[in-house]
């Protein structure tokens, strides 16, 4: 059952990981009691670990993915000050050590926090703004988040248990191999990662269904929130690329468990073929995460301006033209392995392309807010901050698709600011920007407005303050992953990163304490109307928070933005519509299938 | 390709010309605290990339600035609180205005597809830099942490340290005896990737006498942060003298002695072999010589909570 594990895989001899261990588990001993002591386990076990409700699905998601924002987090602090004090010097961070925090870093925020907030968005709000009740497979979708949920525990275990692998979020081979990587480290990668992308290849089945076959009357393709289409792109790549990635680490699995030479080095193993695989997958992976990021800025901007959405069919093509595209443009990650100049050019133009996808997107927010009334809350200012962040994002993005340019900084720090630049300023300003809009939807009450202002501004100078040093760096010639730091001509912008990191850190307080100032004046910030700002998409129509079966009578759509329809229509005639015939509900019931599927120790892998 | 070289230069040439009128702000504060980088160049390749580095810049500067600067026009001059500012509730389509939205961005990306198409041709690593003066030969292996360059021709190689003469193109055979890595010269441009059981080619070349450093950029292993080498351009006259001198002194790069370089090791300094078995370089690309064996039981690498694939703990016990 433990197979590698022994003993010895508990770090008793470093100070670090032991406390954190420590820690972290008496942290989670003291959850655990609580619960125990006031008596919550029937309600979480009735009403969260077992319910099928595609809300507490998105709700848990999106607590999964917020915790593992900040354990990323964490484990980015670590890196910024260990780069800051390892200027001649070994700093605190021994190398075998360092090497797993940039590889967890990098797999917790992208895997284990991104996406698990993309899906809970997903999850709590296509079904809403289609208008139907449940996603298409509700007890499909509770084994899909337990599989996440029970993937990012591995991870998590790996901490205290042994390590974990100190590759580099893309298990390159020929280091990932048994050869160059015996230590447990890389197959905590592996099961991890391989049972949350089964996961999220449920979801991904879940919503691309949803979309396809459960729209509520009237609401036809072109009449669906652009959020959706978003939706049903990314579950679209989830479908065609998560299989990719399964195969490709079941390969290096076999090569690191049975001796097989997929990717070794000997025996006729081809290393450069798991970077290909990984890379048909990673790729598009990005914009699994990006396209719903866009989803949602598409609903912020029209609902801040107070009109709707410029060009909506221009932003729908361009949602499918993205979708497929970035299916074809892997290779730019590694145009420096000597692919020769006419592979690399078409790869080179085939990635810049991509950007005319994006650049429409971006002209067609700018023009939502033509001729508008734009109200600067808090949603509208992480907006605003997206925009500015991801278009100097979208750039560097385009540099680094010009073959020569890229030979001067692949895997340098300027790659490291790029994307950070796109994922930071897109993905994560968007997830703020919605817990932020939807928040009142899910919980009934808003977000205090300063608190929420204070956290993005402190976010998005953080941000700056961060990253912009990293592009220097970069053209310095760092290169990324450096436990320690040989030249001192790097220092200075080191030292400002680390500042920036600081002021981030402010912004982590922020946010943490608008949550809390919201919940106790929650009565004074309750939403009655169950649209406190306006909107435009069916979840407005429902009460905040919805009942479970959301929708008493299926809403019947007759427009684009169907809810600013209905208003607009009880403004005209001066009458609300007319009491509607209700019919019984059939809604599933609750099933404990999957947090046994992702944890009964008979189900586990076990060796 | 003719229509598109013209554009190209007339491109570069307006390229710079915005980077010195229009972008001085963040590009050029990079610029001038990049001495020592990559915008630094002290060779033909390096100048070529760096170009199309700042070129494709500025070209995108020039659609860029603009429309960050109409984003927040746009957010101001609409703001809730401007009455003045008409309120257009319905208005959600202009067919002139998408095809402007479409548009722009397409010629954009055409200019830059130029620019990468013609670039990535001109500056293929693969391809020699002089057809009239002989390049000389450098075979590169990396290795667990370090680098090992062959003289062919010279019968010589080095750890850890490359000397060039100054003006000579020279033509790199790279591979790796362990993982990938990445062999990179910032100042001299182009990177390649260093693989096992292949050979990428690189050219490139120095134009001064210099000191300059290279690094690895693909992350190896835990000995990867110290994976520099030293990189002395020096006068013709100056290589041929260090060659003789390399040849006079040190260890022959034998079986035994390539051996002990297959072993993990870390901060090794630079040195020279006095001679070197002629085929070294193709056994190790062809695999004919095994690859490094990694981190051995017992050795400090093992030292941290790792367990080898028998179960046993190496190092701790
Ligand atoms: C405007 C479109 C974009 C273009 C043309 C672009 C281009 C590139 C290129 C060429 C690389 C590889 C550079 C190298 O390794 O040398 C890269 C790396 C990367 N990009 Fe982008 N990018 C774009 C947008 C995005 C977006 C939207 C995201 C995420 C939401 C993203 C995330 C990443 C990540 C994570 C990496 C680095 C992965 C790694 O090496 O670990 N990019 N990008
Ligand atoms: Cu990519």
């Amino acid at each position: 059952m433990f197979g590698k594990l022994d003993l010895s895989a508990i770090p008793l001899s470093q100070p670090i990981p032991l406390i954190t261990s420590a820690v972290v588990i008496l942290l989670a001993l003291g959850v655990l009691v609580l619960i125990t002591v006031k008596g919550w386990w029937p309600y979480l076990w009735r009403d969260w670990i077992t319910s099928v409700d595609h809300k507490r699905i998105g709700v848990m998601y999106c607590l999964l993915g917020v915790l593992m924002l900040i354990r990323g987090f964490a484990d980015a602090i670590m890196m910024r000050t260990q780069q800051a004090v390892a200027i001649n010097a070994p700093g605190y961070l021994p190398p075998e050590h360092y090497n797993q925090i940039f590889t967890a870093h990098g797999t917790i925020m992208i895997l284990f926090g991104a996406m698990p907030l993309v899906l809970g968005f997903m999850n709590f709000l296509v079904p809403l703004q289609l208008g139907v009740r449940d996603v298409a497979f509700p007890t499909f979708n509770s084994v899909g988040f337990w599989l996440t949920a029970s993937g990012a525990l591995l991870v998590n275990v790996s901490l205290f248990i042994g390590e974990f692998a100190r590759t580099g979020w893309l298990p390159y081979p020929p280091l990932s191999e048994t050869a160059y990587t015996p230590g447990v480290g890389v197959d905590y990668y592996l099961w991890a990662v391989q049972i949350s992308g089964v996961g999220t290849l449920i979801t991904g089945i879940n919503i691309v269904t949803t979309v396809l076959k459960m729209r509520c009357r009237g609401m036809g393709y072109l009449r669906m929130p652009v959020f959706c289409w978003t939706a049903l792109a990314s579950s679209l790549l989830i479908v065609a690329v998560f299989p990719v990635l399964t195969a490709t680490l079941a390969m290096l699995t076999l090569d690191r468990y049975l001796g097989f030479h997929y990717f070794t080095n000997t025996a006729g193993g081809n290393p450069m073929m798991f970077v290909n695989l990984v890379w048909a997958w990673g790729h598009p992976e990005v914009y699994i995460l990006v396209l719903p990021a866009f989803g949602i800025f598409s609903e912020i901007f029209p609902t801040f301006s107070g009109k709707p959405l410029f060009g909506y069919r221009s932003m729908v093509a361009a949602t499918l033209f993205i979708c497929v595209v970035s299916l074809m443009v892997w290779l730019h990650h590694f145009f420096t392995m000597g692919a020769g100049a006419a592979v690399n050019t078409f790869f080179g133009i085939s990635s810049s392309i991509i950007a005319v996808g994006t650049g429409v997107k971006i002209y067609n927010w700018i023009f939502t807010m033509y001729g508008g009334r734009v109200r600067f809350e808090t949603p509208m200012l992480w907006s605003m901050g997206f925009i500015f962040t991801f278009i100097i994002g979208g750039l560097t993005g385009v540099l680094l698709a010009v073959p020569p340019a890229d030979f001067l900084t692949h895997n340098s720090m300027f790659l490291v600011a790029h994307f950070h630049n796109v994922i930071v300023g897109g993905v994560v300003f968007a997830i703020f920007a919605g817990l932020e809009f939807w928040f009142p939807k899910v919980f009934g009450f808003r977000l205090h407005e300063g608190w929420g202002k204070t956290a993005f501004w402190l976010a998005f100078i953080g941000f700056w303050v961060t990253f912009a040093p990293l592009y220097i760096l970069g053209l310095q010639g760092m290169t990324r992953r450096l436990q320690h730091i040989n030249f001192d001509v790097w220092a200075p912008w080191l030292y400002v990163s680390v500042a920036g990191v600081g002021i981030l850190v402010l912004g982590v307080i922020a946010q943490v304490t608008q949550l809390v100032v919201s919940i106790r004046n929650r009565e004074k910030l309750r939403d009655v109307t169950g649209d406190p700002w306006d909107g435009r998409s069916l979840e407005w129509a429902t009460p905040s928070p919805p009942p479970f079966f959301n929708f008493a009578v299926m809403p019947n759509v007759e427009g684009e933005e169907a809810y600013w329809g209905i208003k607009l229509r009880a403004v005209e005639t001066q009458q609300l519509s007319p009491e509607p015939a209700y019919e019984p509900i059939e809604m599933p019931l609750n099933s404990p299938v999957g947090i046994y599927t992702a944890f009964s120790p008979r189900s586990s892998v076990s060796r | 390709m003719g229509g598109l070289q013209v554009s190209e230069g007339a491109l570069a040439r307006a390229g710079r010309r915005v980077c010195r009128g229009a972008a001085p702000g963040l590009l050029c504060l990079a610029l001038t605290s990049c001495s020592g980088g990559v915008l630094d160049p002290a060779g033909p390749v390096g100048e070529g990339d760096a170009t199309i580095l700042i070129d494709a810049t500025a070209i995108m500067l020039a659609i860029v600035i603009p429309t960050i600067l109409l984003a927040f026009w746009m957010a101001w001059r609409y703001r809730a609180s401007n009455t003045k500012a008409e309120y257009l509730p319905y208005w959600s389509y202009s067919g002139r205005i998408e095809a402007v939205v479409w548009s722009i961005p397409i010629l954009t990306i055409m200019f830059i597809g130029g620019v990468i198409w013609i670039g990535s041709y001109k500056l293929d690593p693969f391809k020699p830099l002089s057809d009239k003066v002989p390049p000389l030969e450098v075979q590169v292996v990396s290795l667990d942490w370090k680098w090992l360059f062959i003289y062919p021709d010279q019968g010589i190689a080095s750890v850890n340290q490359l000397v060039m003469p100054a003006g000579t193109p020279v033509r790199f055979s790279i591979t790796s005896a362990s993982v990938f890595n990445a062999f990179f010269v910032p100042r001299l441009g182009s990177m390649i990737y260093a693989m096992p059981g292949m050979v990428s080619q690189l050219h490139l070349q120095a134009d001064e006498p210099g000191q300059l450093w290279g690094i690895s950029a693909q992350f190896s292993g835990d000995g990867f942060s110290d994976m520099q080498f030293e990189v002395k351009s020096v006068p013709a006259a100056d290589f041929t003298g260090w060659a003789k001198n390399a040849r006079d002194s040190g260890p022959v790069l034998d079986k035994a002695a390539y051996e002990a370089l297959l072993h993990q090791t870390q901060r090794v300094p630079p040195s020279t072999y006095r001679a070197v078995d002629s085929g070294l370089f193709q056994d190790v690309a062809t695999q004919k010589i095994p690859p490094g064996p990694g981190p051995q039981p017992g050795g400090p690498e093992h030292a941290g909570r790792e367990v080898s694939p028998d179960g046993s703990t190496g190092g701790k016990d």
